[in-house]
């Protein structure tokens, strides 16, 4: 009997959860009077996605972001991976007192610093590129710490094993740390990647040009009330821009939620 | 001998500090030297063409603190953040109670729950803008089948920041959800078993033994939704701009618009500053407090 309730309560939440995105998923395929009139048996059509599509260079929209989640999530790996193996298994004078530092980036938000941070990129003649998007979220204070976490656990036999074999310090990380750390990888890719998909407020701050605009950014451009373009047409474009990622999600969902926990739980 | 394990140390020192240099250059770059450089030009006035900067103290702040735009806006994010942490987490809460239960649609409801999670913000915004719309909008359509006038959820200030709030809240419970989600399964069989047993009903079992296990999870939560509660800004460039008359509008989007609007960086500046003292508590907090209760668990 409880069991009944909890279903449906469950099942209730569930509907309410996704109704926002059923709707508009239905709404994107139909005229927008059939839209705002709930005309359940209205016909289908592809009209709004056509208008959406010539609407704004949606291509490079899409280019632009892969080039951003792509050039940050090489950058945090190699940064973090450095960083962390220094913090997890070598000892130098020094290292508490920066791992401190780190630690406070943390709360650092880059989001609360857009003023100087503004400056700086421009100052290093970065405005307005993808790398200049993409440069203060590489050294991920939050990435340094996984990164560490994991290294930390690799056995130190494994270590002492390669370096017997003659391999150096750098060729140690590579051929037996990386290899080992490829879930945490893998996890911090997800959120990585899903963390700048969306990412607005930075993109939109230092990018001026539609060769450089990622999606967010560009669908709040498109989707501006003083553009005047109609909602099933504004529903038909937010669908596009999310459907590579929430389709990404769909298929890994399990892998996605593992990541999320791995990354969360520190 | 000794002269090799001092080899040994000085190499490991090289080493570490290279490793760490390219990560520290950056973090210094866009991390350490902005903060203290928001901290210097919060001191100074404003760089006109007719009067040059010049250096004002404190007076970048009192004149925040004589601002009821200010005071309005900290009001509101108080409101925001007050209602979005508590209901999000009992949201969340619920969420993963039911998504960790044996019931049949487990899988359809988790993916329910943590789909809009992987949305941007912007793209959010844009699906509630169909449910806020005056006439047009969902919840109009569903209130004028019970023949109540059509509400502009957006455009009045008694509702724009709810509207605001219930879209954070259903973006950001399904993320919490995952947390708690994890947190469950570590709990062992053998306490229900044990509560079985007693006799103790489902609800003290939840009550007596899952919440208090809940605990650090809960702390952990509460911090994240608390820095989302600064960061979470961008549904607002799509869905009401702060407006109207400044009644949805949030720290962080008062600083954007103070920099970037009204071109006045050293009020911004004294802004952020105290945003940033705020996440110091925060992480104050967390370092001493939770951090410690983490660890008894």
């Amino acid at each position: 009997m409880s069991n009944r309730i909890d279903t449906f309560g469950a099942v209730l939440l569930a509907i309410i959860w996704v109704s926002p995105l059923l709707f508009a998923v239905w709404a994107a395929f139909h005229s927008t009077s059939d839209a705002v009139n709930f005309t359940l048996l209205s016909p289908w059509t592809l009209d709004n996605f056509r208008t959406a599509w010539a609407g704004a260079p949606w291509f490079q929209y899409f280019i632009n972001t892969f080039l951003l989640v792509t050039t940050v999530l090489i950058g945090q790996f190699v940064l973090t991976t450095l960083a962390g193996f220094a913090f997890a298994k070598l000892e130098f004078p020094g290292k508490d007192f920066v791992f401190i530092l780190v630690l406070m980036q943390l709360f650092i938000l880059p989001e609360v610093l857009i003023v100087e941070n503004y400056a700086m990129v421009s100052r290093l003649g970065l405005f307005d590129t993808i790398l200049g998007v993409g440069m203060p979220y590489m050294a991920s204070a939050f990435g340094i710490f996984l990164m560490r976490q994991a290294f930390k656990s690799v056995p130190i036999e494994l270590h002492e094993a390669a370096r017997i074999e003659g391999c150096g310090l750098l060729g140690i990380l590579w051929r037996v740390y990386v290899p080992l750390a490829k879930p945490t990888y893998l996890a911090y890719a997800l959120v990585s990647v899903s963390t700048h998909w969306n990412n607005f407020l930075w993109p939109l701050i230092v990018t001026n040009s539609p060769d450089t605009r990622p999606l967010t950014v560009g669908l709040s451009i498109f989707g501006a009330p003083e553009n005047g373009v109609d909602i099933s047409v504004i529903s038909a474009a937010t669908r596009m821009s999310v459907a590579p990622l929430l389709l990404a999600f769909l298929l890994f969902q399990r892998q996605f939620v593992q990541a999320f926990l791995r990354a969360g739980i520190k | 001998m000794n002269s090799h394990v001092n080899l040994e140390r000085r190499r490991q020192a090289i080493y570490g500090w290279l490793l760490l240099t390219p990560a520290m250059i950056l973090l210094s770059i866009f991390a350490f030297y902005p903060s203290i450089a928001t901290l210097w030009s919060s001191l100074f006035s404003r760089n006109t063409r007719r009067r040059p900067s010049e250096y004002v103290g404190g007076e970048n702040y009192s004149d925040l603190f004589a601002d009821p735009t200010f005071w309005l806006v900290v009001k509101n994010n108080l409101l925001y953040a007050g209602v979005t942490i508590p209901v999000s987490i009992a949201i969340a809460l619920a969420m993963a109670l039911w998504a960790n239960s044996k019931i049949s649609a487990r899988g359809f409801v988790r993916t329910a729950y943590f789909t809009p999670t992987v949305l941007p913000m912007i793209a959010a915004a844009n699906l509630w803008l169909f449910f806020y719309t005056p006439g047009l909008g969902v919840l109009d359509q569903i209130g004028g089948l019970f023949g109540l006038p059509t509400v502009n959820w957006l455009g009045q200030p008694e509702t724009a920041l709810w509207a605001i709030i219930i879209v954070t809240i259903w973006k950001e419970a399904g993320f919490f959800m995952i947390f708690y989600l994890a947190a469950l399964q570590t709990i062992p069989e053998d306490l229900k078993e044990a509560a079985d047993i007693e006799g103790a009903s489902r609800w003290t079992y939840t009550r007596r033994i899952v919440l208090p296990l809940l605990m650090p999870t809960t702390l952990f939560i509460m911090v994240n939704a608390l820095i989302n509660s600064v960061k979470l800004i961008d549904h607002l460039f799509i869905l009401t701009k702060g407006g109207p008359s400044d009644a949805s509008k949030l720290i962080l989007y008062y600083i954007w618009e103070m920099a970037f609007a009204f071109f006045d960086s050293p009020h911004a500046a004294a802004m952020t500053i105290m945003v940033l003292v705020v996440l110091g508590v925060v992480a104050a907090i967390q370092f001493f407090y939770i951090d410690k209760r983490t660890h008894y668990q």
